[in-house]
């Protein structure tokens, strides 16, 4: 009795799964294996193989892996300084890079557009230090750093939570039977933060591929990212068909990702993402 | 962007929520046909409000006002169905899409008084979209073009598309985020019809828009007039309204059509089949081409007035003003866009993907 009463609790949560995950994907899936006409086919996902698609996908791919490496090598340093200060620091420093999270995402991208354009600001400051005009808008580069600026705090959180578990005794015990830091780093806190080091990549690379936003606004219309080609697929081609067999391609790019993934995070730590 | 995410939402919700809405509003409507007002649907902006009190005043129908942003949003927001509207005004292409879906009903213009004060050459303009002349009224009309900053380029230059692809300008050079648009200048550059449905004639374009593509310094739809009264841009292919728009904000930039020709916009009133009162739609249609009504829209909206009775009594000043009433020769060269047929769209869609997968 008690038990069934406590599961009508997941009741709203049921709806949301079925009406909002379940039933969208089923419809793309639908999409995806239909012509316009309705009937079966397998073109819509066939067509990746197509010389653009292919191309866009790469390139998907080419900027995602460069985000979450940039990510990568920015939060990880940055999680063991952290680590090293004083509690109240640290929840002073998380609070800090939260932040910038509570402002709309597109917002802040399109802060970045004024920034950079060529009669931008940051032109500005390098004109007035005798640089010519950079051209930074527009180019893969910015969609690179604005990939990085917005997905970062996703890679940095992971692997500071990951860090704080390891216990000091732990290190304190390396160094009482003479590890080196390097060796300290490499055989004890890497190993031990891997679990959210691999939940920041998937948070990080997975949203990197699957972005059409900021390649949108930072890369003026000339960056083409399957993400673009899916949204131009159902905004202005009104071709649903090839757009769902496209994304139905990219979620599985999206699942071999995690799954590869998943095969490194032996331990399944707490802060695993699945 | 947000507008079009939103846009795939209402889209979503309203096929499966609102088809079914749709109906039972229909039938309360029918119910109140004796009611004196009227629902119109417009882009943002596009109306001087006095003119609906004055219609009002003069004939005791009232008018109900709805605005929308893009054609499109148009499209969702009228084949919803949740409301019924008694006249629309959108796009060329968009009154063709509808007419070919069947939407809309037959004006008769016979008992118009004021429809002769419509510029012929606009009307006969119509016919590419409306063979016949009988689905839809001129209202304002404009061009495809280049706004340039006159600080960086000269007049002579933007004479010719050929600017756009001057390796002076590299980076510097804004084009239409649009199939159409942008093709339009690379199909009049290498001699072709706007309209050609031609696959190896589209290909040469794509060949010249490749060969473009280092130079641009973005495609932008809605952006483009703020990015160039910002000055980040040399130049910029723009529609004449965007342009007056970003000319307004900056004194530097002024607007071209190129001597080989471009793309004419008519935008159109039309009275869908949810029309409850035609009489009372055309009533308030004569009156839009009235002298005095027409001059108030004119001056409120700006843009180039198919009414020759409001053009004669405008200053030379006004009249010469080459971005909002193109030259004769202009016009000329200028065309309206047909509406693609299946095969053709699909083909121009992929073309596009390949510009900007390049």
């Amino acid at each position: 009795m008690r038990k069934s009463g406590r599961q009508l609790f997941a009741g709203p949560y049921l709806i949301w799964i079925i009406g909002f995950i379940l039933l969208p994907l089923a419809m793309i899936i639908y999409y995806a294996f239909t012509t316009s006409g309705g009937t079966f086919t397998f073109e819509n996902v066939a067509a990746i193989a197509d010389p653009v698609h292919v191309r866009s996908i790469l390139l998907s791919l080419k900027l995602g892996i460069i985000c979450t490496i940039v990510c990568l090598l920015l939060a990880y340093p940055l999680a063991m300084i952290l680590n090293g200060l004083k509690i109240k620091q640290q929840n002073f420093v998380v609070f800090i890079f939260i932040l910038p999270m509570w402002m709309n995402f597109m917002l802040r991208i399109l802060a970045w557009r004024l920034l950079l354009s060529n009669n931008g600001i940051v032109n500005a400051i390098f004109q007035f230090f005798g640089f010519g005009t950079v051209k930074m808008l527009n180019t893969q580069t910015a969609v690179v750093f604005g990939m990085v600026y917005d997905f970062l705090p996703f890679m940095i959180l992971p692997i500071y939570n990951s860090m704080a578990r390891i216990k000091n005794d732990v290190i304190e015990a390396a160094k009482d039977l003479g590890a080196s830091d390097a060796i300290i780093l490499f055989k004890i806190i890497i190993p031990l933060t891997l679990s959210g080091i691999i939940s920041g990549i998937i948070m990080v690379f997975v949203p990197a591929l699957t972005s059409f936003v900021i390649s949108d606004l930072l890369g003026g219309g000339k960056v083409l990212l399957i993400g673009n080609v899916i949204e131009q697929e159902f905004m202005q081609g009104t071709n649903w068909n090839l757009g769902s067999g496209l994304s139905v391609v990219l979620m599985i790019f999206v699942i071999a990702s995690m799954a590869l993934m998943n095969i490194f995070d032996k331990d399944g730590g707490g802060t695993a993402v699945w | 962007m947000k507008k079009r995410l939103a846009m795939l939402f209402a889209l979503c919700l309203m096929t499966g929520v609102l088809s079914s809405c749709g109906k039972d509003s229909g039938s309360t409507e029918t119910t109140k046909k004796d009611d004196n007002t009227l629902v119109i649907l417009n882009y943002g902006k596009y109306i001087d409000e006095s003119v609906l009190d004055q219609f009002e005043k003069e004939t005791g129908i009232k008018v109900k006002l709805e605005e929308y942003e893009s054609p499109e949003e148009m499209y969702t927001k009228f084949s919803a169905g949740s409301i019924n509207y008694d006249l629309v005004c959108t796009s060329d292409y968009m009154v063709e899409r509808l007419i070919n879906e069947d939407q809309v009903l037959e004006i008769n213009f016979d008992d118009f008084e004021y429809y002769k004060n419509l510029d012929s050459s606009i009307i006969e303009a119509s016919q590419i979209f409306d063979p016949e002349n009988k689905y839809s009224m001129p209202y304002f009309y404009g061009t495809l073009g280049i706004l340039y900053n006159t600080t960086m380029v000269s007049d002579e230059e933007v004479s010719t598309w050929n600017v756009l692809w001057d390796e002076a300008y590299k980076d510097s050079i804004i084009m239409q985020n649009s199939v159409r648009d942008s093709f339009t200048p690379a199909l009049r550059l290498s001699g072709y019809d706007i309209n050609t449905t031609d696959e190896n004639q589209l290909n040469d374009a794509l060949d010249l828009l490749i060969r473009q593509k280092p130079l641009v310094y973005a495609y932008y739809v809605d952006e483009t007039g703020d990015e160039m009264a910002m000055g980040n841009a040399a130049m910029a292919l723009v529609y004449s309204g965007e342009a007056a728009y970003a000319m307004e904000l900056n004194d530097d930039l002024s607007y071209s059509v190129p001597e080989e020709g471009s793309n004419l916009w008519i935008d159109s009133w039309f009275m869908p089949k949810s029309c409850h009162n035609t009489e009372y739609a055309e009533k308030f249609l004569d009156f839009l081409c009235r002298e005095d009504i027409g001059m108030l829209n004119f001056d409120y909206v700006y843009y180039a007035t198919p009414n020759l009775a409001v053009k004669e009594n405008l200053d030379e000043e006004t009249l010469s003003d080459t971005t909002i009433f193109p030259t004769d020769e202009t016009l000329a060269n200028c065309e309206v866009y047909k509406q693609y047929d299946i095969d053709t769209t699909k083909l121009s869609n992929y073309l596009w993907k390949k510009l900007k997968s390049e």
